[in-house]
């Protein structure tokens, strides 16, 4: 419970409407998108300004309070978990878009906007934003900077990170800082947005969020492609690749995934043992000439059918699988469990087959729903958590698939993040001197470790600071200056 | 000579690296006139953590050393005691093209790995002007170096996915890893990027690659003023043109906007002529023979032709400002005395900007009354280039605003007793 004291500080800078303190109001944010992992925090409180957020990240620092900042509550990694004895500071109404900029190719928002509504801003303009995680519609920009979001078309566009140009943050202090270029490129100094964008949190809270926006394409030309099973449909994706065609997407779900959609969606997709969506957009004639090629190499690979997306109408048909194909696995399946991880795309057959053999031998049924592009997994592993010890099995089978995928040269999480689901695994993947380098970072940007502590590193590290609990600056303990 | 020197010899350093790759310090050795004492050229990861730890120990002033193209950035170091040369780290560690990832040591030419990539059809998507004259891997990255390919590829915080660098008291460390998708940890990799040096020497980075395009065609269009070319830009890059770059090359004999244009065969010749059905509106337009591309140089930076009192600017600015950018310089100039030069990546809001003729003092005016404009405006005024005498008259970064006191945090958590390239960096670091 929090103390009656910061109630009343919290409600001063909020009002009682942006306060909640009640028990039974505090528990609909005991987690986020990943229910297994759940902590009811002190308080929630609800900025609606970037002056309301720096003030409240002060009083946190100044009482040594640990904070977490929550956007939509969408996180798969436990990003947004709150932190016992801790304030949850929830974001989503600051979601005012500031500034459209098209001459400059320029939106800023606050971080609370949700991530498609950026796109339908500024649609008429014939532009749109690259960045499209399957929960787009949900999700909101400051959630995908702090996760870094990948989306189905980051094989050809990149990253959150590679469209975020500049973001005022308020610093685990409470001061607050602009990092990186915002509206002009190259700011001199460190790459700090670089290093703070997919922090999951840890060094900060933007609270505005200048993002690059992208000219929609000429063409666009999307294929569903069947195949016999997983590893036709991986010759499919290296040949598409090797030829030097970048594809916007290129998307496979196992059969499986094929029968939940179907049962779910209704997309009409074919009876096959794998399916492959492959998206191609950019200029008409490159469009043309490379899309007839990837049709070659798919029927060259095997493909039973496919099937050209006519119109927008029946490639958001296609999409409309693909991205239902998290939520299907309700249909065929009481409860799941998702994996994201990452290997080379040369090793995808290689794993591909051990994740299978992973699950025949625990006698878990696994569904693959994945990036193929650039290698990242989403092996789905179905049980039933009516069944004692399902549960627990479940994700022993998903922490299998994991470090298979750091055997093949891959990581731990590719859009996802590490949170705290996958903290335990990080010393796997990274040397305690990787991991020490890193939080030399968090150090500097966070050296009380008041900001979203206990996620990402198994191990906090000191910073070096004075040891024992943070003090008061004496002048705000005699209460003369609360601000300064 | 420092005093700090005294405490470790010539052959300490020997000891670590063999006698042959550690030298006393040569006149070329120098950076900005500040002259080292030693040169080391480590062979290894682990020799270069033994001679910076041993550096740490004893104070010594550092700075790490590529292939020398880009010492000239950066403001004079405050001292200087030590060169560490990556010259001979200079490897391919893994290159699989099908995963279409490279992990390189940081000693490695791009020039000769971008050769090497060319081989199975691809490459890095960074082309800096530098890489002509020998620049590495390493300072590439330390240097945030970029080339008229940013356009359509980004920068080197786009395509670096994974790091190994050796901090100043030799811990080794890396970050990311050899997957395009990745979001394991802090990215370091990116933190590394521009950062001069001053947070650790970069050992190894890894890098997405890119398909070598096929063909390209070059379209240029000659302008009759500042306001076309602004028009003209704005117009390139609002329509549904993909070109890899979008060059400006402004001065006394040209007044042009080139663009390239890369892809397979068809889509070029396509894209091409709905260049020039675009560009006809702003000026006379020609399609450039690969030979006049090569000569014309519209893609060359200012930079590369400095000479011996040249300054060259960086200007970043919001890219719907090119017009105001180039009326901005030329005004600036005029008043002193000064010619300028300018190129740059117009589909970016990056221009440089060569100063030539009039007197120093005009140029610091010319430097600084573009810096007040800038600034204010979102953007900044670097001085890439300029004569040491100049540079400890303007710092050559200007402002950083309020991130200024952040930096500084980082600075002292990654080198906490300062010996990395001390002083050159934005904000005295």
């Amino acid at each position: 419970m929090a103390s009656k004291r910061l109630i009343d500080q919290m409600t001063a800078i909020l009002g009682p409407e942006g306060v909640i303190s009640e028990r039974e109001q505090l528990r609909s944010y005991e987690c986020d998108g990943l229910m297994n992992y759940r902590v009811v925090p002190d308080l929630v409180v609800l900025p609606e300004t970037a002056e309301q957020v720096q003030k409240i990240v002060k009083l946190c620092h100044d009482e040594g309070i640990p904070f977490v900042a929550r956007g939509s509550g969408t996180g798969l990694s436990g990003g947004a978990l709150p932190v016992e004895a801790g304030v949850l500071i929830v974001l989503s109404r600051m979601r005012r878009i500031l500034e459209v900029d098209i001459p400059n190719q320029r939106v800023v928002v606050e971080p609370g906007v949700i991530n498609i509504w950026v796109s339908q801003a500024i649609a008429d303009e014939g532009y749109y934003y690259a960045p499209d995680p399957a929960s787009q519609i949900i999700s909101s920009i400051g959630g995908n900077l702090a996760e870094n979001s990948g989306g189905v078309h980051c094989l050809k566009y990149g990253f959150t990170t590679n469209h975020v140009v500049g973001a005022e943050v308020v610093l685990p202090d409470g001061s607050v800082v602009d990092i990186g270029g915002g509206k002009a490129p190259d700011a001199p100094g460190y790459e700090l947005l670089g290093a703070f964008v997919g922090s999951e949190g840890t060094l900060g809270i933007a609270t505005k969020i200048t993002l690059r926006v992208v000219r929609k394409p000429e063409a666009v030309s999307t294929l569903l492609a069947a195949f016999k099973d997983t590893e036709e449909a991986g010759d499919a994706v290296s040949g598409i690749i090797g030829s030097g065609i970048v594809p916007a997407a290129i998307e496979m779900m196992d059969a499986l995934c094929i029968e939940a959609v179907e049962t779910a969606v209704h997309p009409g997709f074919p009876e096959a043992g794998a399916i492959l969506i492959v998206e191609l957009d950019g200029p008409q004639a490159e469009v043309e000439t490379q899309f007839q090629q990837t049709i070659e190499i798919c029927e060259e690979a095997g493909a039973s059918e496919i099937r050209i997306a006519e119109d927008d109408a029946e490639r958001a048909l296609f999409w409309k699988g693909r991205k239902a194909a998290f939520a299907a696995m309700g249909r065929i399946s009481n409860d799941y469990y998702v994996q994201d991880s990452v290997v080379p795309r040369t090793e995808l057959g290689a794993v591909l087959k051990r994740i299978s053999e992973i699950g025949r031998e625990a006698g878990m049924r696994v569904a693959n729903v994945f990036h193929a592009g650039d290698g990242n997994l989403h092996p789905l592993v179905l049980y039933d958590n009516d069944v004692p010890g399902e549960a627990e099995k479940a994700e022993d089978v998903a922490g299998e698939i994991v470090l298979i995928c750091l055997e093949h040269g891959g990581s731990l999480t590719g859009e996802h993040g590490i949170g705290k689901d996958k903290m335990k695994y990080m010393p796997k993947m990274f040397t305690t001197d990787d991991l020490n380098v890193m939080q030399l970072l968090r150090c500097a940007f966070d050296p009380h470790h008041l900001c979203n502590p206990g996620k990402i590193f198994p191990t906090p590290r000191l910073c070096g600071e004075r040891p024992g609990p943070f003090r008061m600056h004496p002048v705000q303990k005699a209460g003369l200056a609360e601000n300064f | 000579m420092d005093t700090r020197t005294q405490n470790v010899s010539l052959e300490d350093l020997q000891n670590i690296v063999g006698e042959q790759h550690a030298r006393e310090a040569a006149a070329e050795d120098a950076i900005d006139g500040v002259e080292p004492r030693f040169v080391a050229e480590p062979g290894s990861v682990e020799e270069t953590s033994a001679l910076l730890k041993l550096a740490d120990g004893a104070g010594l002033a550092v700075a790490p050393r590529g292939g020398r193209t880009m010492l000239h950035l950066g403001n004079p170091p405050r001292e200087l005691d030590l060169v560490v040369s990556t010259a001979r780290m200079d490897e391919v560690i893994e290159h699989v093209p099908g995963d279409q990832v490279v992990r390189v040591q940081a000693g490695m030419r791009l020039g000769e790995l971008q050769e090497r990539l060319a081989g199975s059809n691809q490459m890095i998507g960074v082309d800096p002007p530098e890489e002509r004259a020998g620049a590495t891997i390493g300072g590439v990255v330390a240097a945030n170096s970029s080339g008229p390919r940013r356009y359509r590829y980004g920068t080197v915080r786009d395509l670096i996915i994974g790091i190994t660098v050796v901090l100043a008291d030799g811990t080794v460390a890396k970050a990311g890893g050899k997957v395009v998708k990745n979001v394991a940890g802090y990215d370091l990799a990116k933190l590394f990027t521009g950062s001069l040096g001053t947070l650790g020497v970069i050992a190894s980075a890894n890098f997405r690659l890119h398909p070598l395009p096929e063909a390209a065609q070059t379209v240029t269009v000659e302008l009759a003023d500042t306001a076309a070319a602004g028009q003209a830009a704005q117009a390139v890059l609002h329509s549904q043109l993909v070109p890899s770059a979008v060059e400006l090359d402004w001065g006394e004999d040209a007044r042009l906007l080139t663009l390239l244009i890369e892809g397979v065969a068809p889509a070029v010749e396509a894209q091409a002529e709905m260049a020039s059905f675009l560009l006809k509106g702003f000026g006379e337009v020609r399609v450039l023979s690969d030979e006049e591309a090569e000569n014309l140089g519209p893609l060359e930076p200012a930079g590369g032709s400095a000479g011996a009192d040249e300054v060259t600017v960086k200007i970043s600015a919001p890219l719907a400002e090119l017009t105001g950018v180039l009326d901005s310089t030329w005004g600036a100039c005029s008043r002193r005395g000064v010619t300028p030069r300018a190129t740059g990546q117009a589909g970016i809001g990056v221009t440089y900007v060569s100063l030539s003729g009039g007197d120093e003092e005009a140029k610091v005016q010319v430097v600084e009354e573009l810096r007040e404009i800038w600034v204010r405006r979102g953007g900044s005024v670097v001085v890439r280039e300029a004569p040491a005498a100049f540079k400890r008259r303007v710092e050559v970064w200007g402002p950083v605003g309020t991130r200024l006191e952040l930096t500084r945090r980082v600075k002292e958590k990654f080198d906490p007793r300062g010996i990395l390239n001390p002083g050159r960096f934005v904000g005295g670091i």
